[in-house]
């Protein structure tokens, strides 16, 4: 069947294609609320090497969204449904490696086409249903909180129990859902948000304490650390974390930097620190988040305080539009309502 | 009750010198009429989807649906009429032959020579009709329209903000556009070419749906190279 995809052909240029996608797939959904993601940003703005760019464009952007059943070959679901999209996509599966850090698997928005299209086929476990109560703008983003869930799923299994100072680096979304469900899943330990913005980190009611960066008190010390902030930033960042760290810490990297980064190796070794990356989620983190969300919505109330526009898309202008309010924000997510 | 009636009555005779009519003359892999079809099928909102075929191609159009689509158990090949407000009432006909309809019933119709719909459109227009009654597919004009009466001699020119070029679907409660008909005189029955005019000369509101302009009608050679040359692009 003939779809209208939307891709970035080059920065800041979107156009409207053609694809054929396949009637019999498993399940033909249509986007409804989408959300754009930092990595959106650096394709549409063109901050990516220009290698990358000729490579991936063009590609349809934004990974994070959600959408309603169509036509469901595989009667899961019934036409109508909401449903939250999950944009890994794994060719291969691997007894030790995850399926979203495997080189094989393709990922909506990065290695193929982004969720910005008339339609979109999915297998059927590449989608899950959204219950009934949740807020469909808010859902709109939750793939974001899945990569949080995985990444404090993965501290959960390295990290030695010793877990009574959190820190989380960085004043914006991620440093935001992080430290939100950090002290959700671990009441009992004390979470500090570090930041650059005093604004930003007055949104921060539910932690225990937040600092300016320049401003930490002396002999402050974490037992765990979580690096949320990304870009150039990172590495003063990271670099903190490691001065503040107790021995036999871990940190968490969650931020994307397109430099390379410089951190103190010395101090690391000295004191034996663990670090993890963590990019992507899979299909049991979503399910995870859905029911963490479940038993308590009131994630969900602090989560909507993040959006900072819900903007409707009915044309390229209005996409383009989008994206350069979305830049402009310092702090928060772009909800686009998918009416084109 | 939502019914789709998907118009390939015509005979291609714009078409140049190609014998088949152009709704199975083929776009990318497929027939232009099996693409519009795919649109409608996945649509779960309809009770049938009624396609309207010259009598001569009943049974070609039958084959066609059975090779291309796997589940076409709501889809039904009928013959069309002579001029598209016929083959709309054919559409009517089947309906009330075999369906016990309400006022609230709708029917979209769609040009079998528009594959570009999109899912947005046919959804606008069943929503659009449930509120209004009546709708039409249009997109702004971007040409100046000039009208002439007479004498190879301008007329007037409409101002353009005003101006739209119709697309279909259009879409409309059954018994209503069954009952307007009726209230039309046989010469004016013949001059209609769109369906939103029965409801225009009855001084019935016809609500717009934004189509888009890449839901072309395929309709001269040239709008096949176009529609085959957007597709290749991509596929």
């Amino acid at each position: 069947m003939i779809n209208n995809v939307y891709r970035l052909k080059s920065p800041k240029l979107f156009d409207k294609v053609y694809t054929e996608i396949d009637i019999n797939s498993d399940i033909i959904a249509r986007p409804t609320y989408l959300s754009i993601c930092k990595a959106d940003q650096r394709y549409y703005q063109g901050e990516r090497e220009s290698e990358i760019l000729d490579e991936k464009l063009p590609m349809a952007l934004i990974h994070e969204g959600i959408g309603k059943i169509i036509k469901d070959n595989s009667y899961e679901f019934k036409p109508g449904d909401n449903v939250i999209f999950i944009p890994n996509n794994p060719t291969d599966s691997d007894e030790y490696i995850s399926s979203n850090y495997l080189k094989s698997s393709k990922f909506k928005g990065s290695s193929e086409d982004g969720f910005t299209s008339d339609l979109i086929s999915f297998k059927k476990d590449r989608i899950l249903k959204l219950p009934d109560n949740f807020n469909l703008e808010t859902s709109a983003f939750l793939e974001l909180v899945s990569v949080a869930i995985h990444g404090i799923n993965k501290f959960k299994k390295i990290a030695h129990n010793k877990k009574d100072v959190l820190g989380v680096w960085g004043d914006g979304n991620m440093g935001f859902i992080v430290s939100l469900l950090l002290k959700n899943i671990f009441p009992d330990s004390k979470i500090i948000v570090f930041g650059k913005h005093f604004e930003n980190l007055n949104r921060f009611s539910f932690v225990d304490e937040v600092y300016k960066i320049n401003e930490i008190p002396e002999n402050l010390a974490i037992d765990h650390g979580f690096e949320c902030v990304g870009s150039a930033a990172s590495q003063k960042a990271i670099n903190q974390i490691i001065n503040l760290s107790n021995p036999e810490a871990t940190i968490s990297l969650f931020g994307v930097s397109e430099y390379p980064v410089s951190i103190n190796t010395r101090l690391i070794l000295e004191k034996g620190l663990i670090f993890f990356g963590i990019s992507r989620s899979e299909r049991e983190d979503f399910i995870e988040v859905i029911n963490l969300l479940n038993a308590k919505p009131e994630i969900i109330s602090y989560l909507n305080n993040l959006i900072t526009e819900v903007i409707e898309v009915r044309s390229l202008k209005d996409l383009t539009n989008a994206f350069e309010k979305d830049y402009k924000n310092s702090f928060g997510k772009t909800v686009l309502k998918w009416m084109i | 009750m939502i019914f789709a009636a998907i118009l390939a009555g015509g005979s291609g005779s714009r078409m140049g010198n190609i014998e088949k009519p152009k709704q199975f003359l083929t776009l990318g892999s497929k027939p232009i009429l099996i693409h519009t079809i795919e649109k409608f099928s996945i649509v779960n909102s309809f009770e049938k989807i009624i396609v309207l075929t010259p009598k001569n191609f009943l049974s070609h159009t039958k084959d066609l649906i059975k090779k291309y689509i796997e589940d076409s158990d709501n889809i039904v090949v009928i013959e069309g009429g002579n001029l598209r407000n016929d083959t709309i009432m054919n559409a009517i006909d089947y309906i009330n032959d075999n369906f016990q309809i309400d006022d609230d019933s709708i029917i979209v119709s769609h040009d079998s020579v528009r594959p570009f719909v999109t899912y947005r459109i046919i959804e606008e227009n069943i929503e659009f009709c449930k509120e209004y009654g009546a709708c039409d597919t249009v997109i702004p004009a971007t040409d100046t329209i000039v009208e002439s009466n007479k004498d190879n001699k301008i007329s007037a020119i409409p101002l353009r903000d005003n101006l739209y070029q119709g697309q279909t679907p259009q879409t409309f409660k059954i018994n209503k556009l069954a009952k307007l008909y009726k209230n039309i005189n046989d010469d004016d029955k013949n001059k209609l070419t769109d369906a939103c005019k029965i409801f225009v000369l009855n001084n019935e509101d016809v609500y717009l749906v934004n189509g888009d302009v890449t839901n072309i009608k395929i309709t001269y050679p040239y709008d096949l190279k176009v529609a085959d040359a957007i597709l290749k692009d991509q596929v």
